[in-house]
């Protein structure tokens, strides 16, 4: 079987390589190569420029403006999301104590594990219509809500000081499902023993979290790391379709900024992919970040 | 051989695949510097019945916008071309997003040979001109009227029509529509309250207050899109202080949006937004969910193009009759009359430079220019066209009359601004932004003015935007 073995990989290694070459790698070599011209999109002829366009970004508030949105993403969309989460993948799969023994989810958890996996089967652009008349201020539900309550009426995304973080709620929203089922398969595959022993030892519910799930669990959580962290820095559906980066560019993040660069108000494509090649290098580094920073020792189970 | 070393295996395999990848770049940017050639392959004969020599059995694209007018009417027009043609063969597509489906077609030098460039999807002008993109129409202009005898195409269009297109005296862009910008309002509900339109912006106000008094909201306007207010506050400047006030806005002047005429209207605007007249939440509506609010009698002034009929037929109560109106006078010395309103001709169409069929496309817009083309486009989508005198003998909705009402009584004095064609940037970001700021009450009009200035200079300033001149 050892002569084999070769043939085998090529063939099946080779046509992914080829489309992954064809449609991934090359349009990253052309946006570098694009990032140094000063293209306007719609003719053949660009003139080389050098790094101009990356001084033009420097000096750039409007771009310095969304990077600084994108950090605050960068920093909360994963913490909300996992703690978030977390706390739901254990209610489900361990919080219920009816029983005198054994680990079970709270009543209802297969009801709940539905629910919250709904976002998840929207699309976004859904997700960002249907959120928009939940922001309406006047006859949308969050209002209808507080309103019944007595409680004062934001007009939520009509104004800078709430409309990014309401787009920031929805955000977490629609990505906590996902990691509530991520989170809950991986804790299904830890021994059960594990938990009854922290049971008889009569340890409480957060402790068994912090102390049992949450290192079991580091792997996993290190990807979540990584997925919540890539998408905080795009961000761009929700944004465009919910704010359109206002208002006054107070929800704007960095995809949105190239993508009204190059096809919005504007079609300086040059400066565009200069806007593209810096979220590049900035995901790149997110990634390799956070890879570094949740290092821990493995644990072997 | 363990998990981790074929991962590192297949890592390099793809370090050395990316030379090879290498080798495709550049297709972006297409052939690199090959000379503009034209691209026109078509080319017929020119006699007097055919004066701008199309080919007849050149095959013709078409590629329509489809938005709030649908692509029907441009399937008619097509028919039109089609009878005078039948050996042409013609492509027609609609798509709503024009930017997305044509930019890789314009860099390889197969665009089609009409297109609809409009919508949220629309190609910056500025870029498209600056790049030599398109063809120029003056020759359409100069051919004879398909159906108006003794007429050019030329002399058969409203006032305006050419000057909206023209870069630089070139004409380059047909907008086909003709749309007015004014104060819509619900002819029954004023009836209904015994309200009067005001022609002056003190009435403005002490209506303002009685209808506010009444419990509705005085006005709404579309928070998400806040660009739409600053028609009327433009309006108001323009007719106070004259043609003059907008031509420097468009031509970048330093300070044009902080002359006199442009503190006065931001001024009395700005009384709207302090004593409350604007519906409560409109900054967190977008244009839909407040032309919603307003067909549903929860405000009774709202600022929008002839659009707004078409766009709200669904929700609109019967007998609700929407009118346009101009915008109030601001005193007694304004230099244009009450009656002056905005009017511009609107819904770009383009034939790109390298277009085979050149002639072709200026053709079908001599069809779509002729009485019978607007006619029909006009029964269709009740919308106005630029062709003078093509509302004769339709019956028109409410609102469109009362467009067409109002440009009758504007007539000489109807006035424009194009500063949104030459730079699409500054109007759809940067006064937007500040429109935002202003009519949510978070800036003075003197921040408002500032910020629209700031936007301004930095386009005057930046090297890589072509600027125009409007004479």
């Amino acid at each position: 079987m050892k002569h084999g073995k070769y043939p085998l990989i090529i063939t099946f290694l080779v046509p992914p390589l080829l489309l992954y070459g064809i449609f991934v790698i090359s349009p990253y070599l052309q946006a570098f190569q694009i990032s140094t011209t000063d293209w306007l999109g719609y003719s053949s002829s660009a003139n080389f420029v050098g790094l101009e366009n990356f001084a033009t970004l420097l000096r750039d508030e409007y771009l310095w403006n969304a990077v600084k949105n994108n950090l605050i993403l960068l920093i909360l969309l994963p913490i909300l999301t996992i703690a978030l989460g977390l706390f739901f993948a254990t209610m489900l799969n361990m919080g219920g104590r009816r029983g005198t023994a054994g680990v079970v989810g709270v009543r209802g958890s297969s009801v709940y594990r539905l629910v919250y996996f709904f976002p998840q089967v929207l699309s976004v652009v859904i997700i960002a219509y249907v959120w928009k008349e939940v922001y309406n201020p006047n006859n949308g539900l969050l209002n209808g809500a507080l309103r019944a309550l007595g409680l004062p009426t934001p007009t939520w995304l009509g104004d800078p000081r709430t409309a990014f973080w309401a787009v920031l709620a929805v955000m977490v929203w629609s990505n906590v499902g996902f990691y509530v089922v991520l989170f809950g398969a991986a804790m299904q595959s830890i021994p059960r023993d594990i938990y009854e022993a922290a049971l008889l030892d009569g340890s409480s519910r957060w402790t068994t979290l912090t102390r049992v799930t949450i290192p079991l669990l580091w792997d996993t959580v290190q990807v979540a790391w990584i997925y919540l962290a890539i998408a905080a820095l795009d961000g761009f559906i929700l944004v465009q379709q919910m704010t359109d980066g206002g208002p006054n560019h107070s929800s704007d993040v960095i995809g949105l900024r190239m993508y009204n660069t190059a096809f919005g108000s504007e079609t300086k494509f040059g400066y565009a992919s200069a806007i593209g090649v810096v979220m590049f290098f900035l995901t790149l580094s997110v990634a390799v970040l956070a890879l570094r920073a949740a290092r821990r020792e493995r644990i072997e189970y | 051989m363990n998990r981790r070393d074929i991962l590192r295996r297949t890592a390099a395999a793809g370090l050395l695949a990316t030379p090879a990848a290498g080798l495709l770049t550049g297709c972006a940017l297409g052939g690199g510097d090959e000379e503009d050639s034209g691209g026109e392959t078509y080319v017929g004969t020119k006699t007097a019945e055919n004066p701008l020599g199309v080919k007849e059995d050149a095959p013709l694209e078409v590629v329509i916008f489809n938005g709030g007018f649908g692509e029907e009417y441009a399937k008619a027009h097509e028919a039109m071309y089609k009878e005078r043609y039948p050996k042409a063969e013609i492509k027609h597509s609609a798509t709503q997003e024009i930017n997305k489906t044509l930019q890789p077609r314009f860099v390889d030098g197969t665009p089609p040979d009409v297109v609809n460039n409009s919508g949220a999807g629309q190609i910056d002008f500025n870029g498209l001109v600056s790049q030599n993109a398109l063809a120029d129409l003056g020759e359409l202009l100069d051919a004879p009227s398909l159906d108006v005898p003794g007429k050019t195409v030329r002399e058969t269009l409203l006032p305006g029509a050419v000057d909206v297109g023209s870069y630089d005296g070139k004409f380059l862009v047909l907008n086909y529509t003709y749309t007015v910008y004014g104060i819509w309002y619900s002819t029954k509900l004023f009836a209904d309250r015994g309200w009067e339109y005001p022609k002056t912006w003190d009435e403005h106000i002490a209506l303002c207050r009685e209808i506010k008094k009444a419990g509705i909201a005085p006005w709404t306007y579309a928070g998400k899109h806040p660009r739409y207010m600053s028609w009327p506050v433009l309006s108001t400047a323009v007719k106070l202080g004259g043609l003059d006030v907008a031509k420097a806005i468009d031509n970048l002047e330093p300070n044009a949006w902080k002359s006199e005429a442009m503190k006065a209207a931001a001024d009395a605007w700005y009384q709207i937004v302090k004593d409350g007249f604007i519906l409560e939440g409109s900054p967190g509506l977008d244009h839909i969910q407040s032309q919603t609010a307003w067909c549903q009698g929860k405000a009774a002034f709202i600022s929008c193009g002839s659009w707004l009929e078409s766009e709200q037929k669904n929700v609109t109560p019967p007998g609700f009759n929407m009118s346009v109106a101009p915008t109030p006078s601001l005193s007694s010395g304004d230099k244009l009359p009450f009656e002056a309103i905005r009017g511009t001709a609107g819904e770009p169409f383009m034939v790109p430079a390298k277009a085979k069929n050149r002639a072709g496309g200026l053709e079908y817009f001599r069809t779509m220019l002729s009485m019978k083309g607007a006619q029909d486009f006009t029964r269709k989508v009740s919308s106005l066209t630029v062709v003078a005198n093509s509302t004769q003998g339709i019956e028109l909705p409410f609102g469109l009359s009362s467009v067409v009402k109002a440009l009758e009584a504007s007539g000489a004095n109807g006035f424009n601004w194009v500063y949104n064609n030459y730079y699409r940037k500054l109007e759809r970001e940067l006064v937007d932004a500040a429109c935002g700021e202003f009519f949510s009450g978070r800036s003075t009009p003197a921040e408002f003015l500032d910020a629209c200035q700031k936007g301004a200079d930095q386009i005057a300033a930046d090297s890589s935007i072509k600027k125009y001149r409007r004479a």
